[in-house]
């Protein structure tokens, strides 16, 4: 039963959907912030690289190295996110335009790459993240293989998931939060500092994407590409609209977004010939229908996007 | 305590001299970057100036080079005019490519005078109507065009990846080493766009084509009604609405125009560059993004947009002819990053005044 061709889809779908939902996860804490930022790709990808060179040169006991090549991938992504947000927030740049340049800067063809030129990553990080088969349980019909025989990301992305969910719709904090991107002016009103709340945010939306890399760089594909993420940084921002900026539905979303992008090997591994390009395309094709369907206002009002989405925060033209 | 004044005039001398400034600040940024990582600037500058500018043959390189990301860098300005943002130039490229691959090897029978002018027409056609489509929703709901565009790229490469990859279609090489790797079929000899120059210096048609766009660009929106009522949209749409002006169909047209540009550049790179379609290369290359890049740093004006589109041109032929060991890939990508940083940033100092000034806690703005 758990060699089925639905469970390897299901599988793979976890496996293939944990960069995207950590990245995900990320923007919608920082478009819930009213900060769009569109260098998801540059980010994930200088989360990893540094945490590949972590993985390969740092010389400790492997617990210890995969802890400190998590911990230095979200600080590369943070560190990254901080320019768009000195750009965006204090500089008042235009979110598009910052976010594409922090994607040009630091993405497959920028630094990340200069950075895995110079760091000369070549060989496969020693240490990677292997599947855990927690308590012996992966042996179980269906739910071993999916609960029980996963990296520890992928178990944290769920611990992720909840904590996300808890802090944005039930502390005073996410509240906060939620009133900053959705009209900043009632909220410095209130008292609420909204540069502060927008580059915390932006930063934890860098950091989370940064681990998406890492998902990458020491699960998916050990060994270094320029590009690795290969524009999984973009089917992130399109999962936060396909989530409706709300947790568990990018959780939904990284999931069948992960599906579909392992659908087309799994078919063709058992014969049947889909031509692999069109599946590809759905995610996109279904990420236009329900942005399309959502602005025209067929749906609920409050499932659209934060409403100071995409702009400046400029207290003295009030 | 640090200030920040919006201006109320613009000072003529910024609009030059904040450019210069952010290429120059790019500069030492980048040289900072170079020699953390233990190789000597100065040097790598030099070789950058000698392989991108340095002869006849570099500056042909280059212009061919800048080719692509003058059509591109026109198509987001001429989308930013009206305040809409086209990230889609990507897609919009890779569906002119395909348009005048097809057309190119269909009409390659009839001759150059015959085929070419309609590559170039179908080019535009392509991308204006994969432009449209997100037009269309931007207009008629009010969807998000960022995102749209942005998905439409993917959609674009995935469809071109499905003619070379995916199926047995007209522009897929099916003889030959095509039986062995995919690949695109080659336009005739007949069909490829004519060159202009001499002394080992040429220009590309679609160089020249972009110029031309330029500069009809340019007149399009400083001289005509049309140009005005796009000006007066960008700047209030309700003013727009009560001067009597379509806004709807004005936003639509501004979409088509933008995308038949970015679909130009993508027949240029079949006719002018690599006479197939290649998705593989189109891919990476990233002409639609690198485009946006370019009309920012141009500050959106479309005359601008073509010594911009020379100078990035020139860094991408350095960075491809240079790439090697002591010459690290994404130096380049790297550069150009850091250059619109710069820039996009310094377009901060032409709209606000920064003023320190003694610490006056009620009107305090903070500045990180």
């Amino acid at each position: 039963m758990n060699d089925s061709i639905v469970m390897a889809v299901l599988i793979s779908a976890i496996f293939y959907g944990t960069p995207l939902l950590y990245a995900a996860l990320g923007e919608v804490l920082a478009e819930r912030s009213g900060v769009l930022n569109l260098g998801v790709e540059g980010m994930m990808l200088m989360g990893a690289v540094v945490g590949s060179v972590i993985s390969s040169r740092l010389d400790a006991p492997g617990p210890i190295v995969l802890l400190v090549a998590f911990l230095a991938a979200m600080v590369a992504g943070a560190l990254t996110a901080l320019l768009h947000a000195f750009a965006t927030i204090t500089l008042r740049v235009n979110q598009t335009v910052s976010g594409l340049t922090l994607t040009i800067l630091a993405g497959g063809a920028g630094l990340s790459s200069y950075l895995a030129n110079v760091w000369q990553l070549k060989d496969p990080a020693t240490h990677q993240f292997q599947r855990l088969n927690i308590g012996g349980l992966k042996d179980l019909p269906i739910v071993g293989p999916l609960l029980f025989d996963q990296t520890l990301l992928t178990y944290l992305s769920w611990v992720a998931v909840a904590v996300c969910s808890w802090y944005l719709f039930k502390t005073r904090t996410g509240l906060n939060l939620r009133s900053v991107g959705e009209s900043p002016s009632t909220a410095d009103a209130m008292g609420l500092n909204v540069v502060r709340t927008r580059y915390i945010h932006t930063m934890i939306g860098g950091a989370m994407a940064g681990i998406g890399g890492i998902c990458f760089s020491l699960s998916i594909v050990p060994t270094w590409v320029d590009g690795m993420t290969a524009g999984r940084g973009w089917i992130a921002l399109a999962l936060v609209i396909f989530g409706f900026w709300r947790p568990l539905w990018v959780m939904v979303g990284a999931y069948l977004f992960g599906a579909l992008s392992s659908l087309s090997l799994i078919l063709q591994a058992r014969g049947f010939a889909v031509p692999p390009e069109l599946l590809d395309s759905l995610p996109y094709i279904m990420t236009v229908v329900v942005l399309v369907v959502v602005s025209a206002g067929w749906s609920s009002k409050t499932l659209s996007a934060p409403d100071a989405l995409g702009t400046a925060f400029e207290r003295e033209a009030r | 305590m640090i200030r920040l004044e919006p201006r109320l005039t613009r000072p003529k001398w910024l609009a030059f001299a904040v450019p210069i400034g952010s290429i120059f600040a790019a500069m030492i940024l980048g040289a900072l970057l170079i020699m953390v990582s233990g190789n000597d600037a100065l040097a790598t500058y030099g070789r950058i100036g000698e392989r991108a500018f340095g002869d006849v043959v570099a500056w042909t390189d280059t212009i061919i080079a800048a080719t692509p990301l003058l059509l591109t860098g026109l198509a987001a300005a001429a989308a930013f005019r009206m305040g809409l943002f086209n990230i889609g130039g990507e897609g919009q490229f890779v569906m002119g490519a395909v348009a005048a691959a097809w057309t190119g090897l269909a009409l390659g029978p009839l001759g150059g005078w015959v085929a070419i002018p309609v590559m170039v027409l179908s080019g535009i056609a392509a991308g204006s109507i994969w432009a449209a489509i997100p037009g269309f929703f931007k207009t008629k709901f009010g969807t998000n065009e960022v995102i749209t565009t942005l998905m439409f790229n993917y959609i674009a490469a995935s469809f071109a990846s499905f003619l070379i990859f995916g199926s047995e279609s007209f522009v897929r090489e099916l003889e030959g080493s095509g039986k062995v790797f995919p690949q695109g079929k080659v336009i005739s000899d007949d069909v490829i766009w004519p060159a202009f120059g001499g002394g080992g210096f040429s220009v590309p048609l679609g160089f020249i084509l972009g110029c031309i766009a330029a500069m009809a660009l340019w007149l399009l929106y400083r001289q005509t009604r049309f140009g005005f009522e796009i000006g007066v949209v960008s700047d209030s749409p309700e003013a727009a609405r009560y001067a009597g002006i379509n806004v709807p169909r004005t936003g639509l047209a501004v979409m088509t125009i933008s995308g038949g540009l970015a679909g130009l550049g993508g027949a240029s790179n079949i006719g002018d560059i690599r006479h197939m379609l290649d998705p593989k290369g189109l891919n990476q290359s990233g002409y639609g993004y690198t485009g946006i890049v370019v009309a920012a740093l141009a500050r959106w004006n479309p005359i601008a947009v073509i010594p911009v589109s020379i100078l990035l041109g020139g860094l991408a032929n350095a960075g491809r002819s240079l790439q090697g060991e002591d010459f690290p890939a994404g130096l380049v990508g790297t550069l150009q990053g850091l250059l619109l940083f710069c820039a996009v940033s310094g377009e901060f100092l032409t709209r606000y005044r920064v003023r320190v000034a003694a610490r006056r806690p009620k009107v305090e703005v903070k500045a990180a």
